[in-house]
C-alpha cells in the first residue's frame, strides 16, 4: 500500500468481540426457547386485520385445552395483547433466571410493552439527536430479543408472537429463532388486504418457513335470523391466498360485535366459553396448531 | 475498527474505556510493542449506534441484566414496571453522604442500574457501606469509568 503501512484486512492480531457480544446476545435466546416446544408467529402485512385478536383467541383456547401457554406482543409501538387478555399492568417481578410473565385468567404468560409504558405514552428511545432512523431497527430487534430471552417463560407447548404490520419483524424473528415452527397469516377479505399479505407469505415462503394456515378475519355478519353470512367486504381474500401459497384456510371469522366487546373488555376466555360457530372455529384452528411440528 | 501503531506496525489492543454521561464515549487503545496509548473519541451518534446493538466497546465487565437494551433505551417507562430493586437481598448496603453525592452526577436514566452494579460489588465483597473509595474501587475492579 502506499501510504506505507497494512490495511484492514491485513490487521489481524487481534479480533473484535463486538460480533461475539451480539452473537452472544442471540445465543440467549435459543437458551431460553430450549424449554419451548414450539414457537409459532401470527403475522400480517396489513394493519388492523385482527392479528392480535387471532393471536389472543388462539392462546387462549390453547391454555383451555391445557396446554401451556406463552404469548409475545412483538407490536412494540402499538401493544394490544394485554387489554385483550384482561391483564392489568403491574409490577414485573424479577428474578435472576428473567422478568415473570404475568399471566390471563386461561393461564397464558405474556410479554408487552404495554406493561412497560403509561397507556396514553408513545414509545420512544432515549436519542441524542433526530436522526433515530439509523438505529430505531437495532432498538426494537433488541426489545424483541430481550423479550425472548429475558422472560422467565419456562415449560412451554406454544410460544405464540403476535408480529406487527410488516415483514421487517418476521425477518428478525426469524434470524433469532430460527426454527420457527410456523407463521398464521391473517387477513380480511378485500383485495388490498390480499396484496399486502401476500408480501409477506412471499417473505415467508422465500425463507422456507412452515406455514400451518391462515386465518380470514371479518369474513362477513352473521343474520340473526337465518344464521347466513353476508359480505363485510368484496373479495375473497383467505380462499385465493390459501390456494395461491398452498396453505390451508384455517378459519373464516365472521364479525361478531360480542367477540369485538370480550376483546375489548379482556374475557375471550369467558367468549370462547360460551361456544357457537365462530368459537368452534378457533377451537378448529388450535386442533392444526397442535399438530404443528416443533421447532427445530 | 482496528487501530494500527504505524511505528512498531503493530494493532493496538483496546486498553478502557471512559463514558464521561454527555452522550459521549472514549475507548483508549494501547500499543503492545511501545506502549503508546490513542483515544478514539465517539461522538453521541456513534456511541448510540453502538449502545442500539446492546455491546460494549473494549468487552463486557458486567454481566447482562435483564431487559438491559430496554431498560437504557425506552423513554420514560412506567416507574413501577422496572424495580431497581436488588435482584436478592443479603442484606443492604449503606450509602454516605459523600457516595450519594457522586452517585448524583451519574446520569438519571442509567443511575438506577449504576447503583445496583455498586451494590452487588460491596456486597459480593461483604462491604457494608459505600463510599466514594469503594466506588473507586469498584470502577478500577469492574472496569466501570465514567460511573
Amino acid at each position: 500500500m502506499s501510504s506505507g503501512f497494512r490495511t484492514y484486512h491485513e490487521v489481524d492480531e487481534l479480533r473484535s468481540d463486538l460480533p461475539d457480544q451480539i452473537a452472544a446476545g442471540d445465543e440467549r435466546v435459543s437458551v431460553r426457547l430450549a424449554s419451548v416446544a414450539r414457537v409459532i408467529a401470527v403475522m400480517s402485512g396489513k394493519g388492523g386485520v385482527g392479528k392480535s385478536l387471532v393471536s389472543g383467541l388462539l392462546a387462549t383456547a390453547l391454555a383451555r385445552r391445557g396446554d401451556r401457554v406463552g404469548l409475545v406482543d412483538a407490536d412494540l409501538n402499538g401493544p394490544s395483547v394485554p387489554r385483550l387478555l384482561g391483564i392489568e399492568p403491574g409490577v414485573l417481578a424479577e428474578s435472576r433466571n428473567g422478568f415473570a410473565p404475568p399471566s390471563s385468567r386461561a393461564g397464558v404468560r405474556v410479554m408487552s410493552m404495554a406493561f412497560l409504558m403509561e397507556p396514553d405514552r408513545a414509545l420512544t428511545w432515549r436519542e441524542p439527536a433526530d436522526a433515530g432512523f439509523v438505529w430505531r431497527g437495532a432498538q426494537e430487534r433488541g426489545a424483541l430479543r430481550e423479550f425472548l430471552s429475558d422472560v422467565a417463560w419456562g415449560e412451554l407447548d406454544v410460544l405464540l408472537v403476535d408480529l406487527p404490520p410488516g415483514t421487517q419483524r418476521l425477518a428478525e424473528l426469524h434470524a433469532l429463532v430460527p426454527g420457527l415452527a410456523g407463521i398464521i397469516a391473517v387477513t380480511i377479505p378485500s383485495a388490498a388486504s390480499r396484496d399486502a399479505v401476500a408480501r409477506s407469505l412471499d417473505l415467508a415462503r422465500r425463507r422456507g418457513l412452515p406455514m400451518p394456515g391462515l386465518v380470514e378475519n371479518l369474513s362477513g355478519v352473521r343474520c340473526d335470523a337465518c344464521g347466513g353470512l353476508a359480505p363485510l367486504h368484496a373479495g375473497n381474500a383467505g380462499a385465493e391466498l390459501a390456494e395461491r401459497f398452498r396453505a390451508p384456510l384455517l378459519a373464516r371469522l365472521p364479525f361478531d360485535a360480542a367477540l369485538g366487546a370480550a376483546a375489548d373488555e379482556g374475557r375471550l376466555e369467558e367468549w370462547l366459553a360460551g361456544g357457537g360457530p365462530t368459537a368452534e372455529a378457533v377451537r378448529t384452528m388450535v386442533d392444526v396448531l397442535r399438530a404443528a411440528p416443533a421447532t427445530r | 475498527m482496528k487501530f494500527l501503531c504505524v511505528e512498531c506496525d503493530r494493532q493496538m489492543a483496546f486498553d478502557e474505556r471512559a463514558v464521561p454521561g454527555d452522550g459521549t464515549m472514549a475507548a483508549v487503545f494501547r500499543c503492545p510493542a511501545c506502549g503508546r496509548k490513542t483515544a478514539m473519541l465517539a461522538n453521541p451518534m456513534e456511541t448510540q449506534l453502538v449502545s442500539s446493538l446492546g455491546v460494549k466497546v473494549g468487552g463486557r465487565t458486567v454481566p447482562n441484566e435483564n431487559f438491559e437494551g430496554i431498560r437504557a433505551g425506552v423513554e420514560d417507562p412506567r416507574d413501577e414496571a422496572l424495580p431497581a430493586a436488588p435482584l436478592t437481598n443479603p442484606g443492604p448496603v449503606r450509602w454516605n453522604v459523600d457516595a450519594v453525592e457522586r452517585l448524583g452526577h451519574v446520569p438519571s436514566f442509567v443511575r438506577g442500574m449504576v447503583k445496583k452494579i455498586y451494590n452487588e460489588y460491596a456486597r459480593e465483597r461483604g462491604i457494608e457501606e459505600m463510599t466514594p473509595a469503594v466506588m473507586d474501587r469498584a470502577r478500577s475492579d469492574l472496569g466501570l469509568e465514567g460511573m
